[in-house]
């Protein structure tokens, strides 16, 4: 019963392509795969309107009034009202921008994000893109938002858009390295890039009942806050939203953009947030997996979407809780503490493995990463050079 | 249908590499660079080189073509300028066109009933680069570190210069 419950998704696609039986192999093979981008783009879509009235929820809540709560029950129909709001909105191009280019950018951008979401393993049998090298591709296609962002900058053709396009590139150029770097403890603990390999990895209980998981190592649970420190920034969300600062560059790369376009870009920005968190769920939250055993009879896709929407409760948390941080603390923080950190996860995670994983490889690494930890709080500590604030430029 | 794709790719490719030599604007002409690039990546998983796929879309869409817009951006003050017809790059290309069609109608053709070789996987190649490619991978890592180093002392502020 709960097998065929896990997977019914899996044989609903058989079934759809078992009316193609006799076609040439390359018709089921497109349709196959058209399956899985129409599956991919209902489901997140439809979590991206979702998330968006819920965030503006959460967010009320925290800041203690009501939010949306005019359209359909408890404000659920919102997005739909955004959505056709967004769409009937004039669209404005610049008379003075690059029009191709202009144009361009949000198509990139969301492609870009599209593609990403495509590689997570959303439960038993569930991966869309199930290739070798999977995690690589996920980094491959984000890095290209930098140039996505860099085109929007460049062809709007306005200051605040290209000195917005400046910061966001300088700080998704800082945070990927921090990004890229903490997931190779991971592929190299286990000795594959490839999500499926990682998730099986991560099977099965210690001890008989602790999860397997990644985050539960002492390298583990370092590097899971650096990735999820620089999935914050590389999705551009509070506290390092320094791209679209509103208070300062009117809205960074996105100002001489309305309507559809605009909203396309908010549309990529949230996939690029779902990526970001269905990634640290395969890294280091063991994937599909069940925390306990007796657990286990729930849907390996219904345990991956209630870890995905923690961090996504996560993501809305911090932008509730926390102010904008300056664009050089941030760069400071990226190479003077994140990196320095995640070379460590790296070393640690290799004493783990040579040690066997058993206690005294649990010790170890606990012992370096602390030591590096309280080394850097001391070393970058400016709490004894308080000081009256002294202007370089603005006498 | 790898004939299609194959046909498609290159259409792709070659319209890019065209664009971006023959394009007035140098910023529509890097970008259109970025084109021939993802081409190449295309071909890359084509041919089964997943790998390497992944690797030109990373490095040169990620990092080669960030480089060259921004350096277009904060070096070139006429960069909507008209540019002249470069006829010495014309001929230049032409050469190299013409030396590369001698180089491979002179090479003996390669047989046709390539041995069935294992596809190449991740693991394989982090294999290979530990063990036999070992040195060429630490001599490439100093040469990035020096380079690096390199980078920041050019960008590095002068401590004595005037508060």
């Amino acid at each position: 019963m709960s097998d065929s419950l896990d997977q019914i998704l899996v044989r609903a696609k058989q079934m759809l392509l078992s009316l193609l039986a006799g076609a040439p192999d390359w018709v089921i093979q497109l349709a196959s795969s058209l399956i899985n981008i129409f599956a991919l783009l209902g489901v997140f879509l439809t979590l991206f309107a979702l998330m968006s009235v819920l965030e503006r929820k959460i967010l009320g809540r925290m800041q203690n009034r009501y939010g949306p709560n005019r359209v359909g029950p408890f404000g659920l129909f919102q997005p739909v009202a955004d959505g056709i709001k967004m769409l009937i909105k004039e669209d404005i191009v610049p008379a003075r921008a690059d029009k191709v280019v202009h144009f361009l950018a949000p198509v990139l951008i969301a492609a870009a994000a599209i593609l990403a979401v495509g590689v997570v393993p959303y439960g038993r049998n569930m991966t869309p893109f199930a290739i070798d090298g999977g995690i690589l591709f996920f980094f491959a296609v984000g890095s290209t938002n930098e140039l996505a962002v860099f085109m929007a900058g460049w062809g709007s053709n306005n200051k605040f858009s290209m000195l917005g396009a400046m910061r966001a590139i300088a700080q998704m150029v800082s945070y990927e390295l921090p990004l890229i770097i903490v997931t190779l403890p991971v592929v190299m603990i286990v000795g594959s890039l490839s999500a499926d390999a990682i998730v099986a990895a991560q099977s099965g209980y210690a001890l008989g009942f602790a999860p397997r998981w990644f985050v539960f190592t002492p390298w583990g649970a370092a590097a899971f806050v650096l990735f999820f420190v620089s999935g914050l920034v590389e999705s551009n969300r509070t506290p390092f939203d320094v791209p679209e600062g509103e208070s300062e560059i009117v809205a960074g790369h996105m100002t001489e953009y309305s309507g559809f376009k605009y909203a396309t870009f908010f549309m990529a920005e949230y996939l690029g947030m779902f990526a970001v968190s269905g990634i640290a769920v395969t890294l280091f939250l063991g994937g599909w997996h069940a925390p306990i055993r007796v657990l286990e009879f729930i849907p390996s896709y219904v345990w991956f979407f209630a870890k995905l929407s923690v961090l996504l409760f996560m993501f809305i948390w911090s932008r509730g809780t926390l102010p904008r941080a300056r664009v050089d603390q941030m760069m400071n923080f990226a190479w003077k503490f994140m990196l320095p950190m995640a070379f460590t996860c790296i070393v640690a995670a290799a004493v783990w493995h040579y040690a066997g994983g058993g206690m005294a490889g649990w010790l170890w690494s606990l012992v370096m990463i602390a030591a590096v930890y309280i080394t850097l709080s001391l070393l970058l500590d400016t709490r004894k050079k308080f000081a009256p604030r002294t202007y370089r430029f603005a006498e | 249908m790898n004939t299609v794709a194959f046909i498609v790719i290159a259409i792709l490719t070659l319209t890019g590499a065209l664009a971006a030599a023959a394009l007035q604007n140098l910023m529509h002409a890097a970008l259109s660079l970025v084109v021939a690039f993802v081409g190449l990546a295309a071909f890359f998983f084509l041919l089964g080189a997943e790998f390497v796929g992944l690797v030109q879309v990373f490095v040169y869409i990620g990092a080669v073509a960030v480089l060259i817009v921004f350096t277009i951006l904060l070096t070139r003050r006429d960069a909507e300028k008209d540019h002249d017809f470069n006829w010495g790059g014309a001929l230049i290309a032409i050469a190299v066109f013409a030396g590369l069609v001698w180089a491979i109608l002179k090479t003996p053709s390669l047989a046709i009933d390539v041995v069935q070789i294992e596809p190449l996987t991740v693991k394989r190649i982090g294999e290979v680069l530990m063990t036999d490619y070992v040195w060429p991978l630490q001599c490439v890592g100093i040469l990035l570190t020096a380079a690096l180093i390199g980078a920041l002392i050019l960008v590095m502020e002068e401590k004595n210069s005037k508060s």
